[in-house]
């Protein structure tokens, strides 16, 4: 699975208040949502995002809720995978439970930069920033949550699974 | 094992678990409320028409309700028709409903040694009676309504051991502020917290729910508190069922238990601690931060809208008044908290003071209704979470405390120790 868009950088504990303000959770369709992402920290965010680009992060992304509308806030508004020093838990597994590609690499996240143009290659477990010629590699994620993310979503591979995935 | 691998181990079908396994664990309760459970119902009716276990079901609406606009109305009655549709008895209507994290309990549905999820980031607030309780997301829970199910990494356990002697006015909410101002709101990202030691023994079971409530802003997976004569206590009061047929319960982690880390805390010099803005974990003593003027008070919530935090709430305002320029909001957790106010005569107190006493709801906490900020203002809320906007306009702050800082407070218009009225 291979993802290439541009980067929009945020900074520690980007919190699902300020991914989607509890105002708008009246509506739970991507498209609705996506509107209205990070409306608090920049008002004109989603009119900006082109669909495919990449969000680099610090610390504890996704912080607080457990609103699964934080994630699609980010995918309606055309955010295709999060890069992220590290991840809040509850919004990790909505992420993987949705097919959202979720990267946890310090590393990675700590030296690319806005506006840079960048190859995510989840089989290859590589991140190449185009822009500046860097390779990152991705630490190996656990097999069951990729089988989930690849498979579309928790439900789609449940349903595909035809006997227990976990002894 | 500690207490969350055990009881992770337990409904896996496992001798053990380790921390970092994966596990697929049968849930005993999972829940949802107005915002959370329509995607997680619209997800599930995608793939299956028949909740696997419609008995180990709850829905509760409460973040806007009673419904505070026309969509808000008609994600409630996405609820309550799947409960007919689905015969899931625990709807719970408005009148007959509560905040979900104190309603349940009171409905004797949380029990020790149990796995509950609920699609709520304060579900961990459960673990007070040593449940394992976490919060999931809507999908997590249209998994669960398919197959009974959820899927979970086993956490870490952190132990924090309070000892010594807990000062006046200091409770609950004090401690896991105090905490959390420690941790940071990722210092347990991915953990468990497990509360032991003398000052947790002697604790109510209302300010067990404060602690645990808010474990999930250091970034934890859950709270717990190891059931002991408290917990039995309480249990016998809402499920003396469950009780008489389990007389002899316990549940407690393996002796010479080896935690991943260990936190001691002496409780003995800690004042009221309060969250300033705009993070849970940005914690001062009370006393610092006496010229922080307000134009809100809120008193009610998951974390402390209790009958034990209305109690001391109306201990301090009797015969007092709210100041002036100043609004106090207070909402009773569950229709019989709301009850039980009334009957004590807590709600007599709050009225003649001047304040507005609301029937149960979310509500402001999240910035929905019943006391949202306009810009600039500052309020004082019991609730658990202060991120930026949290209550309405991203350029008001809110700042969190107990009940018993929030009574004083509203009396002076100033962030208050109580003992100072």
């Amino acid at each position: 699975m291979k993802l290439k868009g541009k980067t929009w950088k945020f900074g520690d504990n980007i919190n699902t208040d300020l991914i989607i303000p509890a105002r708008y959770m009246t509506a739970y369709e991507a498209a609705e949502l996506g509107k209205h992402c990070m409306e608090d920290a920049d008002p004109e965010f989603s009119k900006k995002i082109q669909p495919g680009d990449i969000i680099v992060a610090g610390e504890n992304f996704g912080c607080g809720s457990s609103r699964e509308h934080a994630v699609l806030a980010l995918k309606g508004a055309g955010i295709s995978a999060i890069i992220a020093k590290s991840f809040a838990r509850i919004f990790f597994r909505n992420a993987i439970n949705t097919g959202l590609p979720i990267i946890e690499s310090p590393e990675a996240a700590a030296t690319i930069k806005e506006g840079a143009e960048i190859v995510i290659d989840l089989t290859a477990g590589q991140i190449k920033n185009l822009t500046e010629n860097q390779h990152f590699a991705i630490k190996e994620f656990p097999e069951f949550l990729t089988k989930i993310v690849e498979n579309g979503g928790l439900l789609r591979w449940a349903t595909k699974e035809k006997k227990e995935p976990i002894k | 094992m500690t207490l969350t691998e055990k009881i992770l181990a337990k409904k896996a079908g496992r001798p053990e678990v380790k921390p970092g396994e994966f596990v697929l664990v049968d849930v005993d309760l999972g829940f949802a409320n107005d915002l959370t459970g329509p995607p997680a119902i619209k997800e599930f009716e995608k793939y299956g028409d028949k909740v696997f276990a419609p008995e180990k079901v709850a829905l509760i609406p409460d973040h806007f309700t009673p419904c505070k606009d026309i969509d808000s109305a008609g994600l409630v009655r996405i609820l309550r028709e799947f409960s007919r549709k689905q015969n899931i008895s625990r709807f719970y209507e408005i009148g007959r409903m509560g905040v979900e994290h104190a309603l349940l309990p009171e409905e004797g549905l949380i029990l020790p040694g149990t796995i509950v999820i609920g699609a709520d980031s304060h579900t961990c607030t459960h673990g007070a009676l040593g449940a394992f309780a976490t919060g999931v997301g809507s999908t997590d829970l249209a998994f669960f309504l398919l197959t009974g199910k959820a899927w979970f990494r086993v956490p870490e356990t952190i132990a924090v051991e309070f000892s010594g002697k807990l000062p006046e006015w200091v409770g609950g909410k004090d401690l896991i502020l105090y905490l959390i101002s420690k941790t940071g709101v990722d210092g347990a990202r991915y953990k468990a917290f497990e509360f032991i030691g003398p000052v947790i023994s002697g604790l109510p079971v209302d300010d067990r729910f404060s602690m645990c409530n808010m474990t999930i802003e250091a970034g934890a997976k859950n709270g717990i508190i190891a059931p002991d004569r408290i917990t039995m206590d309480y249990l016998r009061h809402v499920n003396p069922d469950w009780v008489n047929s389990h007389p002899d319960f316990t549940l407690n982690p393996d002796p010479g238990v080896i935690y991943s880390k260990k936190i001691e805390i002496d409780v003995s010099k800690l004042e009221p601690f309060v969250a300033a803005p705009d993070l849970p974990s940005n914690g001062y003593p009370v006393s610092q931060l006496s010229d922080v003027k307000l134009d809100q008070v809120l008193i009610g919530s998951c974390t402390n809208g209790r009958i034990s935090d209305l109690k001391i709430a109306a201990g301090i305002l009797k015969g007092k008044k709210v100041a002036k320029n100043l609004r106090l909001i207070v909402i009773p957790a569950t229709q019989k908290i709301w009850q039980e106010a009334l009957d004590d005569g807590y709600l007599k107190t709050f009225v003649e003071s001047g304040a507005a006493v609301s029937t149960p709801t979310c509500g402001p906490c999240l910035g929905g209704h019943m006391g949202v900020l306009a810009e600039g203002e500052v309020a004082l809320s019991t609730t658990n979470r202060n991120f930026v906007g949290r209550m309405g306009h991203p350029r008001s702050k809110v700042y969190l405390s107990s009940a018993a800082v929030a009574a004083a407070s509203a009396i002076t218009g100033y962030i208050t120790h109580p003992s100072s009225i």
